[in-house]
């Protein structure tokens, strides 16, 4: 197995991908925490934990859910909102939950709004800006997911989690696979069933796991 | 919007049943049939439930695209032409796998290098286009012999790159082929190559699988981009995307995306262990002295260690089946016994034995030959030859013969 482990960085100028570095995505029934295989109840547990410590947690949802191309996106685009919703109810005073959507991945120039929109191709202007410290992609293409994860891990702190509907992700801190509305719904439980138990992060995120 | 599990079990409009591929492949009855590499690609296409094939003359190739022509006009490809060249062809294969298609294409040779221009992009696009290459010279003058020189070129273009060694290679790895290169997680093109004469003009046993039963369609909805989207990279690649700027963030974002590609063909490695069983085959790695070949050249190997065998030498195989992903543990674990190496290798500048000089420790090990090319065969007594030499054992010189 590889030593190399996904935290948060600032990383590198430009740094590897992960699977370069042999970190090799879950199997179905599984995540990965930091690049390396846990079962999938844990990673559920620890991104709700990431969430309810953060600052700024915020989800960037994709065009594969934000656009109802059909009813499975749909369903998914409704739990994604509902997650959101649990995030706003958990989170304590200080706190301050975030929705921002990727609507598509055309470079903006000559600039991005970073108010109201995240771009795969400089994701890194968005987190800056909103002083975003965990964030979780659902519903982007996995390249431009990987493409972005990898850029906001050579050039910022935050905490990147991968709702993926397809094989993962290792270029996120933690990654789910297969996404579906029921994984959707079981992480916003987690997080209610948390809620109170997490203390919010002062400092950054850049120790990775929580304890 | 296709859904492969919900069409296995159901015929195609030419009564065939899309057939889960792990069972076609390894469940399925088989017939022995006597055919040439070509024939074989024929025959691999008709289970592939491939949607295009875009051809182009040239020799070797030019026998397999005139079959699968032949699998048009009865109605098993979605749809057939010629392109105006190899350039013209490999950019209508992006098109079509743009739009969604399951596409192969045969090229060899000058084609090759002609295409060449196309095939990084398919890798950046993510395309998993599968591509036949019969290797041929590719230097003045001409020659139509085989000769494995293009190969190297290919291998850092970000395509998979898999080196068939025998017919039954070539039937079993196109089907698999596109398993592997249309993972999501991959969804890279496939260059699937084969020594050009050696393996499409000659019959040998290759055992099929059942003419009624194909692979599950390709799905484009598990594509790692948008499928089709006229207005984002990679499909939009002229008109102010990033590559077309220059600032750090557009440089940036371009390295991330070229890691992106390798990253792929990392994630291929697990996949293509399980389709493969394994990216190497080996025989006899406890031994002092390994052969370490590609293609035919195995072949050769194999026929020089009997030989090798009836005077007492010992001596183990290592068949690599995958260029890209590059087996590097895999050999390292393979060669660690070994104190004599030796690649032979059909082509002038020893490709594959740099590539495993560069992945194992202790490289002055490796001896890298013997090398024909320019359409020479390999003998298996060259390989003898070259081993016993470097052993201090007495041989002979084949280089007299004729004279």
């Amino acid at each position: 197995m590889s030593d190399y482990r996904v935290l948060p960085g600032p990383e590198h100028f430009l740094p590897p991908a992960a699977a370069s570095m042999g970190i090799c995505l879950p199997n179905p029934g599984e995540a990965h925490i930091n690049g390396v295989i846990a079962p999938e109840e844990k990673a559920y547990e620890e991104a709700a934990r990431q969430f309810l410590m953060a600052k700024v947690p915020t989800i960037f949802p994709g065009p594969l859910v934000l656009w109802a191309w059909n009813e499975k996106a749909a369903k998914k685009a409704t739990a994604v909102r509902h997650l959101f919703n649990t995030l706003v109810e958990c989170v304590q005073p200080g706190q301050k939950p975030m929705l921002i959507p990727m609507p598509d991945y055309r470079p903006k120039y000559p600039k991005i709004n970073p108010e109201v929109e995240i771009n795969p191709n400089h994701p890194n202007l968005t987190i800056w800006h909103n002083r975003i410290d965990c964030c979780m992609f659902i519903g982007v293409h996995c390249h431009q997911a990987n493409l972005s994860l990898k850029i906001i891990r050579g050039g910022t702190s935050c905490y990147t989690i991968a709702m993926c509907a397809q094989a993962g992700h290792e270029d996120a801190m933690l990654s789910f696979r297969d996404a579906s509305v029921e994984k959707i719904m079981k992480l916003a439980d987690t997080v209610k069933r948390l809620k109170g138990t997490v203390q919010p992060r002062l400092a950054s995120a850049k120790n990775g796991v929580s304890s | 919007m296709a859904d492969i599990h919900s069409v296995i079990g159901t015929k195609n409009k030419k009564g065939q049943t899309y057939t889960d591929t792990w069972k076609l492949m390894n469940e399925a009855p088989r017939t022995p049939s006597f055919f040439t590499g070509s024939e074989v690609i024929k025959e691999a296409l008709r289970r592939a439930s491939c949607d295009v094939m875009i051809a182009y003359p040239i020799t070797p190739q030019s026998e397999a695209a005139a079959l699968i022509g032949e699998l048009f006009a009865e109605g098993y490809i979605g749809d057939y032409f010629r392109g105006e060249s190899e350039f013209a062809v490999m950019s209508q294969c992006a098109g079509a796998a743009f739009g969604g298609a399951r596409v192969f294409t045969t090229t060899a040779g000058p084609g090759t290098m002609r295409a060449m221009e196309n095939f990084p992009m398919w890798s950046g696009a993510r395309l998993p286009i599968q591509m036949i290459v019969t290797c041929r010279g590719i230097n003045s003058p001409l020659s139509i012999q085989p000769d494995t020189l293009e190969i190297a070129y290919l291998l850092n273009t970000g395509m998979l790159v898999w080196h068939a060694e025998t017919a039954q290679d070539f039937f079993d790895w196109i089907l698999k082929g596109y398993m592997v290169s249309e993972e999501p997680d991959v969804h890279l093109p496939l260059a699937l190559c084969c020594d050009g004469f050696f393996v499409t003009h000659t019959k040998d046993v290759v055992n099929l699988t059942p003419a009624d039963m194909c692979l599950p369609p390709y799905d484009p909805y598990r594509s790692p981009v948008p499928c089709m989207d006229m207005e984002c990279p990679p499909v939009r690649m002229m008109r102010d995307p990033f590559v077309m700027k220059s600032n750090y963030i557009s440089y940036a974002t371009h390295a991330s995306w070229q890691q992106e590609i390798w990253a792929a063909v990392e994630r291929s490695r697990k996949h293509s262990i399980h389709w493969l069983n394994g990216l190497i085959d080996t025989e006899n790695t406890d031994a002092e002295i390994i052969i370490v070949a590609s293609g035919t050249a195995v072949s050769q190997g194999r026929e020089a260690i009997r030989l090798l065998e009836d005077e007492g030498v010992r001596c183990g195989l290592v068949k690599v089946k995958t260029l890209r992903p590059w087996p590097e543990e895999e050999i390292r674990e393979a060669t660690k016994n070994a104190k004599h190496i030796f690649v032979p290798e059909f082509n002038v500048t020893g490709w594959l034995a740099k590539e495993i000089k560069a992945t194992i420790p202790n490289p002055e090990r490796v001896h890298a030959g013997p090398r024909v090319c320019g359409g020479m065969t390999m003998p298996p007594e060259i390989i003898v030859s070259e081993i016993k030499t470097a052993l201090g054992m007495k041989t002979f010189s084949l280089a007299g013969r004729g004279s």
